[in-house]
């Protein structure tokens, strides 16, 4: 399978779901999951062509799109975005068996946004033309806009419109710092560029590298997000439909962290270690902040979100670690998270199908009257506080090796978040899942379909296989990371000279 | 004595001022009822103006002494103006004919407005340009009072004609000073009058220029002379609103172009920071006024006035990419806006009562294709990759960054993440609201308004996708001063 059909694959599959007509909802249903699955396929496919033991960027596709300014159609996967994708693919089938009895109104909508969405992110992270990359960056937002904004609740408006000009006033900075690129290599190839830096032929002075890598880095953060840029993620979180939230929560995030490990850190390295104390100090307040937030949320929804804010929180320590294990660690926690936040709103979203309500207080002895359903949600639970043998331990264990190599002060904090982060989710385990099963819980809540087992089913079995395992995983990761880890040693040391810096004198 | 070759050149002006007479004496002729005639006969005549303009642009150069030159740049903006009626008639069939108001003289006033557009888009004189922009502005102000008890097309025929006078007053002022500065109206002739031995004083081009600079700056309603915009817009009947959002800016922004960068270019230092403001200007007051409309067309007005911003951006930039650049947003400015107002006519019903953003809830559920095609138009001024807009706006501020105007780059894409905001209300209202009274009442898509909005829904996607063509060309053509 080429990295093209992957990618256009869901394209497609999204022109095609627009001409199955409206009253054909089933039809619709069907199309998203076979059309996603075959997806899937397709990308696990590509592990059988995939080098594992190379470092660079594999399958490579670069056709000319337009000639003047020169920009390439030019897509290429490595260890690290390899998973990325199957993550996409992957969560993209579960999301449309989450959503088959959810979604009844305007189902064919529905769909054919989720496969749109799809193609954005599979977009994102292949494209290697920065200008490519800027539109999959912003493709990924409408399909996302959407989903939210009709399919959410009761705040979903609001909710899809500060996430949608969230996004665009960090991007439009980005675009700005794109062209700027472009002026300056003459190229938009981003394997051009890296190559003019590292031969010298580029070069950045300090205060144009320090307004350029915040130019990108702004961007990544509002979408990973970084305290204190996070504000949008509850809101949008909360109010999306259950596959908005998984969507948007395992790999839209991760387009953000991504980000920063691909471009950032390579482009520029003595910009992003000048700044790494600072986003170190605020990736900590992120992960304490979020979890003590979280800790006191009623809404089990608005739980798990700002649980996000402080999982993410030790991604962003980890790339800014400068380790090979904080960075390996990071890449891994990007998947956990994927997988275990995924899994958290897949089985919110069962229980608010059954009772309509996400209100931990309207809970209470789920567990007696759905014991699979809990032993499912335990799991999950347990896998995300970071329990042994499960997949976020691994992630988290590294990070906070990592972090120890270069400031132990950090690994200190950081793990505060992870004894925080069984605070909050045994708590709210107990409180729903646990004590006496009221009459209303009794009448409404059941027992998992298997349809939803299907759902839930591949998730549980990945963490584990995840925590038990990492080694099916790590090693291409790894590779990547140490040449990332090697690009960011380039251009070093590095001091803004307080004078006016020359792109702010322009003219 | 006029060669065959000067008719060649002259062709697509000559073709659209024979249809329109034509129209004038067919109006008490042919009856009420089969009066789609009027309507075909212009399309048939407007696509006989783009195979005239592709003929003149067979034999590229200047005709009539000098005064019309015909080159890519004036066949680019030629074809443009004749697209965007092309574009304003689809839609108006079904628009006069529910408001009652079929006559042969609304079309006979457009071909008379696109000709005028087309002499501005080949002028190379300033008399020239001053007669085209007479031609298309006198139609534009009849036709802006085209429904003639209507009381706020009243107040918009006549604001349009008067501030439109004024400016034109102005821009006949610069002409002047510029003639007994210089001697000459020829563009080519003023140039190497200003950088040749006997320069005249630099004061008395700077005043010319600036006085040129503000009437024109009425006619593409750049801040700060953006006043009328707003309710010219509102008042004026739907298609005539989209007819000058798109054809008359262009043509004012083609003369603009031509003007400044062959007759000026020379003197472009006193010049310069006029524009710069100005884009600025017209970038914020239209992006944050936007933000308080209610009504839809006054929301696409300052809408307008922003994008004229955007534009000025690229002239800033006062490059041959700048120049490509403006011409490219133009052409994708024109497609999303002319695409949106037919979708507001096609809403607003029998008197244009519902005009309001939240006229618009639920569309997508009652009109998918429509809703749909408004979403491309909206999304393409957004800005989103894909579209038109998008690559337009890349563009221009790629242009502004080769020129070292970071920030101008900066403060104007900011600008356009808060215009996001007032689009997204109207993308909102349709997909995420229940059908208001105006969605429940709306006719199904006739078969001119359907190919008004698709083709228009295309040519943003063809922009935004395979922008190879257009860019090249207005590339290749965009050097003409040199």
């Amino acid at each position: 399978m080429s990295l093209a059909t992957i990618l256009m694959l869901p394209l497609v599959a999204f022109l095609a779901a627009l001409a199955i007509p409206r009253s054909a909802p089933h039809t619709s249903r069907w199309w998203a999951l076979l059309a996603s699955l075959l997806n899937f396929v397709a990308s696990l496919a590509l592990l059988a062509r995939f080098d594992r033991t190379s470092a660079a960027e594999q399958l490579t596709i670069d056709l000319p799109w337009i000639a003047s300014p020169e920009i390439h159609f030019a897509i290429s996967v490595n260890g690290v975005s390899l998973w990325l994708i199957i993550l996409s693919t992957f969560l993209t089938p579960l999301c449309v068996l989450i959503s088959w009895n959810s979604i009844q109104n305007r189902a064919k909508e529905f769909y054919a946004f989720l496969l749109l969405l799809e193609f954005g992110l599979i977009g994102v992270f292949l494209a290697q033309d920065l200008f490519l990359f800027y539109v999959f960056w912003e493709v990924s937002l409408v399909p996302m806009y959407f989903l939210v904004g009709i399919w959410g609740h009761e705040h979903r408006i609001y909710a899809a419109v500060k996430f949608f000009l969230y996004t665009m006033a960090g991007s439009v900075l980005m675009l700005v710092a794109i062209i700027y690129l472009y002026n300056r290599a003459q190229t938009f190839a981003y394997a051009g560029i890296l190559q003019q830096l590292s031969s010298g032929q580029l070069t950045f002075s300090p205060g144009e590298q320090l307004l350029l890598f915040l130019a990108f880095f702004v961007a990544f953060a509002i979408k990973v997000p970084l305290f204190p840029l996070h504000t949008w993620l509850p809101d949008a979180h909360v109010e999306a439909p259950t596959a908005g939230s998984i969507m948007l929560a395992s790999v839209m995030l991760k387009m953000g962290t991504y980000g920063i490990l691909h471009f950032c850190l390579p482009l520029f390295p003595g910009a992003a270690r000048q700044c790494a104390p600072w986003i170190g100090v605020l990736a900590i307040i992120g992960i304490i902040y979020g979890a003590l937030v979280a800790m006191v949320q009623p809404n089990m929804k608005k739980l798990v979100a700002y649980s996000s804010v402080s999982h993410l929180g030790f991604v962003v320590l980890g790339i800014f670690s400068f380790s090979q294990q904080g960075l390996d660690g990071a890449v891994y926690q990007m998947l956990n998270h994927g997988i275990s936040t995924g899994a958290l709103f897949a089985i919110v979203g069962l229980l608010y199908e059954r009772s309509h309500s996400l209100e931990i207080a309207d809970y209470g002895g789920v567990a007696t009257v759905a014991p699979w359903l809990s032993t499912a949600f335990l799991i999950t639970t347990l896998a995300s506080i970071g329990l042994p043998l499960l997949n976020n331990f691994v992630g988290e264990f590294l990070v906070l090796q990592g972090t120890a190599m270069t400031n132990y002060t950090w690994t200190i904090y950081a793990s505060i978040g992870v004894i925080l982060s069984a605070c909050y989710m045994l708590w709210m385990y107990q409180r729903v899942f646990y004590g006496e099963a009221s009459a209303s819980i009794r009448s409404h809540i059941g027992e998992m379909v298997p349809r939803e087992w299907a759902a839930v089913l591949p998730l549980l079995i990945m963490m584990i296989w995840m925590g038990v395992y990492s080694q099916s995983f790590l090693p291409p990761v790894s590779k990547v990371n140490a040449r990332i880890v090697d690009q960011t040693r380039v251009n070093v040391p590095f001091r803004v000279e307080l004078r006016l810096p020359e792109v702010l004198r322009g003219h | 004595m006029a060669t065959s070759a000067d008719i060649l050149r002259f062709l697509p002006e000559i073709l659209l001022t024979i249809a329109g007479t034509l129209l004038m004496v067919l109006d008490p002729v042919v009856r009420r009822k089969s009066s789609n005639i009027f309507g075909h006969l212009s399309l048939l005549a407007l696509i006989a103006a783009i195979a005239g303009a592709v003929a003149a642009y067979s034999q590229p150069g200047p005709a009539f002494g000098g005064m019309l030159i015909v080159d890519g740049f004036a066949t680019f903006f030629r074809i443009l103006s004749i697209g965007v009626g092309i574009l304003t008639i689809l839609p108006s069939y079904r628009f006069l004919q529910r408001q009652g108001a079929e006559t042969g003289e609304y079309h006979a006033l457009l071909l008379f407005s696109i000709a005028g557009q087309c002499i501005m888009a080949a002028a190379n004189d300033l008399i020239i340009v001053f007669i085209g922009l007479e031609i298309s502005s006198i139609s534009s102000y009849v036709l802006a009072g085209y429904f003639r008890d209507d009381k706020r097309a009243n107040e918009s025929a006549i604001k349009y004609f008067l501030l439109g006078s004024f400016a034109t007053a102005f821009f006949l002022y610069g002409v002047a000073l510029t003639y007994g500065a210089t001697g000459s109206v020829n563009l080519s002739a003023i140039r190497d009058k200003i950088s040749g031995a006997t320069a005249p004083d630099p004061i008395i081009i700077a005043v010319a220029a600036a006085l040129m600079f503000v009437g024109l700056g009425f006619k593409v309603s750049a801040a700060p002379f953006q006043l009328w915009a707003p309710d010219v817009y509102q008042g004026a009947p739907t298609p005539v609103t989209a007819f000058m959002s798109a054809g008359p800016k262009a043509a004012a922004f083609a003369v603009f172009l031509r003007i400044f960068g062959s007759a000026f270019v020379t003197v472009d230092g006193d010049w310069w920071p006029l524009i710069w403001v100005s884009a600025l200007l017209s970038m914020t007051i239209g992006n944050f006024a936007a933000l308080l409309q209610s009504n839809v067309k006054r929301l696409l007005a300052y809408s307008s006035i922003a994008h004229a911003g955007y534009v000025l951006v690229a002239l800033t930039a006062h490059s041959d990419t700048g120049t490509a650049a403006a011409m490219f947003y133009l052409a994708a400015y024109a497609l999303m806006n002319i695409g949106a107002f037919a979708v507001v006519g096609h809403l607003s019903g029998k008197g244009e009562q519902y005009q309001t953003v939240d006229d618009f809830a639920g569309l997508a559920q009652k009109q998918p294709l429509t809703a749909a095609m408004l979403s491309i138009f909206l999304l393409s001024m957004i800005g989103v990759p894909l579209t038109g807009g998008f690559f337009g706006k890349f563009y221009i501020f790629k242009a502004a960054l080769e020129s070292h105007m970071v920030w101008l780059a900066v403060l104007g894409l900011l600008n356009s993440a808060v215009a996001a905001y007032y689009y997204l209300r109207i993308l909102v209202m349709m997909y995420m609201h229940e059908p208001s009274d105006a969605v429940s009442q709306v006719e199904p898509l006739s078969v001119g308004l359907r190919a008004a909005l698709i083709l228009p829904a295309l040519g943003t996607l063809v922009l935004g996708i395979i922008p190879g063509w257009v860019l090249d060309f207005a590339g290749r053509s965009a050097n003409f001063s040199r």
